[in-house]
């Protein structure tokens, strides 16, 4: 009863991580590490009051996609915002300097997924998460230098804010969808420090166009563009781990260039509309009110492609 | 002799001190303040229009600046008490006495005013309570109004959210008092005439357009499995027991999950077209997969909807819409309908007690009533016979006969838990206590438990029509109250003995799994989805939005 | 953070072979619930860690319900809980106990 283009499948966006990795990997595939009955939990989280959760809010581990070995960690965006801290930094880390360690042996992975949804460092251990966030880097770096492509799957509730913002520009390949959010100050941080004259956290539609999956796929700050159910995601993610170049200077020099050409052409702009006028997109002030079809039709037409990455 | 044109002579005499200020029905902004203080004296009846929706924010702040020496004593009789400056009035000494029916976000301030004596209370009303009274001993000598447009005769365009107006102003016009429009925008023509011309005395061109409050948005993504649960409790106990086609719906989420199942598990249960056909019903998005799924066949509308207005125009076979092609809509006419024309009402509140009484007062808020008591109400006028309306008299009556009459479907649905962990169910409600500190001389009810002929919480339906005493009665609210105080304490033999006589039913006594209540089966899960079902026709507010 | 241990005997063992399962996440209004298989057939232990206190002869009442309605014989439930209201801790009890017995 449904028409087939109101999403009735499962949504990433409303999923819990678990449900986000079974939907992701082969069925049965998935061999969690420090699951929940270890009870590996934030030490800190008790001195403020505040319930622990048992996988400290992020679920580390290996399955197969198609048959392949993979490695996965997804973020739990409703706990705590989903944020960096110490043990959850700790478990992520690990996992990306186990898969560096095994590359190249009979124990490689072929890709790891990054499942964020973050809205950066958890502030009651903001210190342990801040580390957190530069060792996730360290290590998604020498994952990337080992040939083995990190992929960040964005879209989830919280987005990829703060450090998560920065560990999802760290990564081969950007999946997103348009609930997906990126950046690296949030909203609300933005209109606190600088006025809502600057910035209105609430006008959810100027957070969409300024952060969201669209955008940031149009502007190449995402390199694929996917609906917001998890086969989607599944069959994106199994796609993209195929078409990544690898870590370089040579790919990071192109990157560079990049992102200096963007800011000498859109750096004046106050809002994306404005970007999309200026690169002679149809009817710019229309892109969130394009259907998704409509808006994957347009991105393969214009073949907007910007990511060197 | 006695001098029969008072009120003419008097309308005459306040007109003509206002002479320099207009021309032809015009004024400029900066001189309503100056009107305002010649065209209104002290003691006199004023409606500020404040609907549930609509407000004339203009001429209310203009109304807040008169020299309270000169303008004093008001007595305020409007529908909606919602923005700040209808407090000021009294705060000022501008205003003393007050009757009104809604107060929404200034619940917390009348509260307040009252408490410290700043407002002598007439009445809170219900909407056509008042609306009557309007026409009977509160008919106002000033009425201040907002519409989108006029053209220079005063002809009036009130467009999509024409709400109250109409009522307003033939209750002024037609007893010498006078009106006074601030309208959007002063055009040549307007598109459709909802009042004529001739009922209006000055118009004013707002500096800035009349503020809508999205009120009737509910984000499908804020539905939770509780709600979905509850809703399908109420469309197999309720729904598919008694069929109501003509209906009204209230604003909380336990509806809106109704309407987001009416296309899934509605359709499982064969109910289209058998139910829920006819509607009395604000436009409330998350009704539109029912309304595409061909469900809804008509639906007349109290008030608009931001983001509702091309949808609606596009689809006129369901709403009632203008020549001009967009909605118009009026609180009395759909009161009324909803008073007389529906089988049931269906709506949440925030206590009950134990004998069924409903009221949304808290100790520190007193919200008004709005709509819902006489939606709520069995309409004692009503003649015409329908199924639903039957069934439920017969099983009040416990009898059929030529003279058994029917009974409105009054159905209250409520988790057993609120915010905060507030429980739904209590031994006396806030109301009462209220009254006692306000020297009420009653407590203000939402809907009286006698009116009220079903429960729906999570835990299943108390059927309070085949309760035969007041025992009964409370122990079927008891026996559907949860994990609260009032539900702990229930006698448990007395419970099982009203589940065995179908007064209390349990999901499982319907066949329904409680593993069953999945987002999943809402036939939208997010606002995106309403616009993609509306084709993209709906334009949500962008305080809805993630996209 | 109010922390308590309910004990409770069932009629029956919870059927299904899962060694754990969890439910439900640690978001304000929810909880998290991890089922365990560790105790004696018909023995069911409860440890409550909850941010909302003054609520333990409600815990009561939502468990024994729960024991009576799913049988959970053997299990060990552990409970994060950030303000959930008993309604949503007895839907997240009866998802685990089913997960229980259906996942492999």
């Amino acid at each position: 009863m449904i028409p087939e283009n109101v999403m009735n499948e499962p949504s990433w966006y409303e999923l819990s991580a678990r449900a986000r990795i079974n939907g992701l990997l082969d069925a049965g595939s998935f061999n969690e590490i420090l699951g929940p009955q270890d009870r590996v939990m934030s030490p800190h989280l008790a001195f403020f009051d505040l319930p622990p959760a048992f996988d400290d809010g992020i679920i580390i581990g290996r399955g197969m996609i198609d048959g392949r070995p993979v490695a996965v960690a997804a973020q739990e965006g409703q706990f705590m915002g989903g944020t960096f801290a110490e043990v959850s930094g700790a478990k992520l880390v690990g996992l990306l300097r186990a898969v560096a360690k095994s590359a190249g042996t009979p124990q490689a992975v072929s890709s790891v997924f990054l499942l964020l949804d973050t809205g950066g460092v958890r502030l009651q251990e903001a210190n342990a998460g801040e580390m957190a966030v530069s060792e996730t880097i360290r290590a998604i770096l020498d994952v990337r230098h080992k040939g083995v492509p990190v992929i960040a799957l964005i879209g989830g509730r919280a987005g990829a804010f703060g450090g998560g913002g920065l560990v999802t520009a760290c990564c081969s390949h950007i999946v997103i969808s348009e609930q997906g959010r990126i950046s690296v100050s949030g909203p609300e941080v933005i209109e606190t420090n600088k006025g809502v004259g600057e910035f209105d956290s609430k006008d959810r539609a100027l957070v969409w166009r300024v952060t969201g999956g669209r955008s940031r796929v149009l502007l190449g700050g995402a390199d694929s563009y996917v609906k917001g159910d998890i086969s989607s995601f599944r069959k994106a993610a199994a796609h993209a781990r195929n078409s990544v170049p690898t870590l370089s200077l040579e790919t990071l020099e192109h990157e560079q260039e990049r992102l200096e050409q963007r800011l000498s052409a859109f750096g004046d702009c106050r809002d994306t509309p404005e970007i999309w006028t200026r690169i002679g997109l149809p009817n710019p002030a229309g892109i969130a009110d394009l259907t998704e079809d409509e808006f994957i039709h347009l991105l393969a037409k214009e073949e907007v492609r910007h990511d060197a990455r | 002799m006695t001098d029969w044109i008072k009120q003419k002579k008097e309308r005459a005499r306040r007109l003509k001190e206002v002479v320099s200020l207009v021309s032809g029905k015009e004024v400029q902004p900066a001189d309503v303040t100056a009107l305002l203080e010649r065209v209104i004296c002290s003691g006199d009846r004023v409606c500020l229009e404040g609907d549930n929706q609509k407000q004339a924010d203009f001429l209310a702040e203009c109304l807040t600046q008169v020299d309270p020496s000169q303008v004093h004593d008001l007595h305020i009789v409007q529908s909606g008490l919602v923005l700040s400056e209808h407090l000021d009035l009294f705060r000022l000494g501008i205003a003393r006495k007050l009757d009104f029916s809604y107060s929404g976000p200034q619940s917390a301030a009348i509260a307040r005013a009252l408490d410290q004596g700043k407002i002598e209370l007439g009445a809170i009303h219900t909407y056509i309570e008042l609306f009557a009274r309007y026409f009977v001993d509160l008919t106002p000598n000033v009425a201040l109004i907002a519409a989108v447009s006029a053209d220079r005769k005063g002809n009036l365009y009130t467009g999509p959210n024409t709400e109250d107006t109409p009522t307003i102003v033939e209750a002024t016009a037609y007893k010498n008092g006078i009106v006074i429009a601030q309208v959007n925008k002063i055009v040549d023509e307007v598109p459709r005439i909802d009042i004529p011309g001739d009922q209006i005395d000055f118009i004013v061109q707002a500096p800035k357009p009349f503020y809508v409050e999205p009120l009737f948005t509910r984000d499908p993504a804020a539905v939770t499995e509780t709600q979905i649960l509850m809703a399908m409790i109420a469309l197999k106990g309720i729904y598919a027991e008694y069929r109501p086609r003509r209906l009204n719906h209230g604003i909380g989420f336990a509806t809106a999950a109704i309407e987001l199942l009416l296309p899934t598990y509605g359709e499982q249960l064969g109910l289209r077209g058998e139910v829920a056909t006819h509607w009395a019903l604000n436009p409330h998005p998350t009704l539109i997969p029912a309304i595409e799924s061909g469900w809804v066949q008509q639906i007349h509308c109290f008030g608009s909807e931001v983001g509702m207005d091309r949808y609606m125009s596009a689809r006129p076979d369901v709403y009632f819409i203008g020549h001009d092609g967009t909605l118009r809509s009026n609180r009395l006419l759909c009161q009324n309908a909803g008073l007389y024309a529906c089988d049931m009402f269906i709506g949440s509140t925030l206590q009950i007690d134990l004998a069924g009484n409903s009221s949304t007062v808290t100790p520190d808020r007193i919200a008004g009533f709005g709509g819902a008591p006489n939606m709520g109400a069995d309409a004692h006028g009503r003649r015409h016979v329908s199924e639903a309306w039957l069934k439920a008299g017969h099983e009040a009556a416990g009898s059929e006969g030529p003279l058994v009459r029917g009974r409105k479907l009054v159905v209250q649905m409520v988790e057993t838990f609120g915010e905060g962990m507030k429980p739904a169910f209590v031994e006396e409600l806030d109301s009462i206590a209220l009254a006692r500190k306000l020297g009420m001389p009653l407590a203000p009810v939402m809907i009286f438990g006698d009116d009220v002929t079903h429960i729906v919480t999570e835990e299943g339906i108390a059927n309070l029509l085949l309760c035969r005493n007041a025992d009964d009665v409370e122990q079927a609210i008891r026996g559907v109250a949860g994990y609260t105080p009032v539900g702990l304490a229930r006698d448990r033999a007395k419970v099982e003995a009203l589940r065995a006589r179908g007064v209390i039913r349990r999901p499982e006594d319907l066949g329904i799994d409680l593993l069953q209540a999945d987002r999943n089966l809402l036939a939208a899960r997010s606002i995106r989805d309403l616009v993609t079902w509306s084709d993209g026709l709906y334009a949500p507010p962008s305080k809805f939005r993630n996209w | 953070m109010e922390k308590f241990t309910i004990q409770a005997q069932a009629k029956t063992t919870l059927g299904g072979k899962s060694p754990h399962a969890l439910t439900g996440v640690v978001a304000s209004g929810n909880l998290e619930i991890l089922f365990e298989r560790k105790e004696a057939p018909l023995t069911v232990t409860v440890e409550v860690m909850t941010a909302s206190h003054g609520y333990k002869p409600v815990w009561e009442a939502v468990i024994k319900d729960f024991v009576e309605r799913a049988s959970p014989g053997g299990m060990h439930i552990a409970i994060h809980d950030n303000g959930a209201r008993p309604d949503t801790v007895l839907l997240r009890l009866m998802q685990g106990a089913r997960l229980m017995e259906t996942q492999s």
